[in-house]
């Protein structure tokens, strides 16, 4: 009995120990995502519900009139087809170039290492320098874009100046952006891909378009997936090459979801307004995630 | 695979270019960094450049300080880095290793932090920092970032596998958690320590709304901030911006060409089973 009781003491004790452990190990985490990130997000509700003066102190509490304010003025509906169309300008595109990119750069190939550096290398430019040079790129008269279409005899085109073209002419900035990210993830899901599955199937005597449809597209699936959710989150987050390009305009027709937070609150300085703006951003994405885990998952297939 | 010479010839001429087409404003940028102001500003542009004046780029340090910039930009990058190498591996090291009281609350927890865009804490955030006294300075810009729970889900995922037999042998060696941590597991997981290094110096290196937000100052600005303010200055010639770009990518550049092994095996471990 007494020895029993010693060693489940002692056993307690060792369970103390690891506890107080575990949660020094844990707390430098625990306190950085409590004061950046759990207070700020109870912070923003508190912050929507309330409206501001200039310097951010609380003026009076509104409740839902921020809320109201957005749906009536057409600014959250407005962002919200902004930036779906952007999404869906940019992320279609930009997988499809970089897929078709790392399939071709899958096997032994010279040269092969030349091409994957090439092709990954817009993702280590930061959106502040490949906005400036783009910004440059679509010069109305003296940028290489014109300049090529007219030595191909096309017209000129107002890249940035056209609300028609703005939106068109920042999303072939990011699909290039983001053309390093998507072929590093895809190719490397391609080398995931054993070798031997290709070699039965061509055994079998399957074309490339075939083995392609039939056994890369669904073993590639889950990267794919990774890969769609990724670029629709970033397609939503999308703010750097905005600001520097249209700075949202001409006539907000590239006013996304972020670059219309910053507005309301870092130069009208209305935080209450631009903190519900923030919070819708938070639902939508939210949804989204929500929509892609549960339906296009099923179609997803693990190995 | 056996093609045929034309199909090859076909591939690599498609191949090329498309490389050649993702280079191009890279290279555009190095072009233009070394042309003469007259030459940079001409009309039809030049394809390559005619002429050559390196002297482009001491005149940019000249104009703007692009020295402070970029080390600005460095010490934070290397702050933040270090920071999450730190504070995710602790936190990988107690989810994966330990037992303890509220384990699968406080691992959602870290699950759902992920979920949240970090713009919505952007303006709550920048009034803290303000409250603070942080505006422009060091602390303001790489404290709100020194906890990451991707680095933690990338570096747990790397210690589970790790083969559990390794930790039992070195309990009966009498080796507790922290020398287990310190001196077996940290040394083991160095290419994941090394993927979660270059993963968060880059996004840091390259991040843009934060900085915007929370320096003023020339001597705070990180590069990226500084490099767009390039253009908006009248005066200048385009070439000197080009030439401040080209200093400005230059150690991302350079990253790439070392890190790129590392960056594409760690961000495949992250996507595909993180």
């Amino acid at each position: 009995m007494a020895v029993r009781a010693r060693r489940s003491s002692k056993r307690s004790s060792l369970q103390l120990r690891e506890n107080v452990l575990a949660y020094t190990l844990l707390s430098p985490s625990l306190i950085l995502f409590g004061v950046f990130l759990f207070y700020p997000l109870l912070k923003s509700v508190y912050l929507s519900l309330h409206s501001t003066d200039p310097a951010g102190r609380i003026a009076a509490y509104v409740g839902f009139d921020n809320y109201t304010a957005l749906f009536a003025s057409g600014q959250f509906l407005d962002g919200i087809r902004v930036t779906a169309l952007f999404a869906l300008l940019t992320v279609p595109t930009g997988m499809l170039l970089a897929l078709v990119l790392a399939a071709l750069t899958q096997h032994r190939l010279r040269g092969k290492r030349l091409f994957q550096f090439a092709f990954s290398l817009p993702m280590v430019l930061s959106v502040g320098s490949a906005a400036v040079i783009w910004k440059f790129l679509f010069h109305p008269t003296l940028g290489m874009l014109n300049y090529m279409l007219g030595l191909a005899g096309l017209p000129p085109v107002a890249w940035l100046v056209n609300p028609d073209s703005a939106l068109l002419s920042v999303s072939l900035m990011t699909v290039w952006m983001n053309l390093g990210f998507n072929y590093i993830i895809l190719s490397s899901g391609l080398q995931g891909i054993s070798e031997e599955i290709y070699e039965s199937a061509r055994m079998d005597g399957a074309g490339a378009i075939t083995v392609f449809r039939k056994i890369t597209l669904p073993l590639l699936s889950p990267t794919l997936f990774f890969v769609l959710v990724v670029s629709i989150i970033g397609a939503f987050q999308a703010f750097g090459q905005i600001n520097i390009l249209t700075s949202g305009g001409p006539m907000n027709s590239t006013n996304v979801f972020v670059y219309s937070i910053y507005r309301e609150a870092f130069v009208n300085f209305r935080f209450g307004t631009g903190s519900a703006q923030a919070l819708m951003l938070f639902l939508v994405i939210m949804i989204l995630t929500l929509i892609q885990f549960k339906w296009v998952e099923k179609k997803v297939h693990y190995q | 695979m056996i093609r045929s010479r034309t199909a090859q010839m076909l591939l690599y001429a498609g191949l090329t270019l498309a490389a050649l087409l993702v280079l191009y404003p890279v290279v555009y940028s190095l072009f233009m960094a070394v042309m003469s102001p007259a030459e940079a500003s001409a009309y039809p542009p030049s394809i390559v450049p005619h002429s050559f004046h390196p002297e482009n780029f001491r005149e940019v340090f000249n104009m703007i300080p692009v020295a402070t910039f970029i080390g600005n930009t460095f010490l934070v990058s290397a702050i933040v880095m270090a920071g999450q190498l730190v504070t995710a591996s602790l936190a990988a090291y107690a989810f994966a290793q330990m037992n303890f009281k509220g384990k699968p609350l406080i691992f959602s927890l870290f699950v759902a932090t992920m979920m949240v865009p970090w713009e919505v804490t952007m303006i709550p955030n920048y009034l803290t920092v303000r409250g603070l006294d942080w505006l422009d300075t060091y602390q303001g810009l790489t404290v709100p970032f020194l906890a990451t729970a991707f680095g933690t889900f990338l570096l747990r995922q790397f210690f589970l596998q790790l083969p559990k037999e390794l930790f039992e042998a070195a309990r009966i060696d009498g080796c507790g958690h922290i020398r287990y941590f310190l001196f077996h597991m940290l040394p083991l997981s160095r290419p994941a320590l090394g993927t979660l290094a270059v993963y968060s110096f880059l996004n840091m290196y390259n991040s843009y709304l934060w900085p915007l937000l929370i320096t003023n100052s020339k001597p705070m600005r990180t590069v990226q901030i500084g490099i767009s303010m390039l253009e908006f200055q009248e005066s200048t010639s385009w070439n000197l911006v080009f030439a401040g770009i080209t200093l400005a990518i230059l150690p991302s550049l350079l990253l790439l060409v070392f890190g790129l092994k590392q960056l594409v095996r760690g961000m495949a471990a992250g996507a595909l089973k993180g």
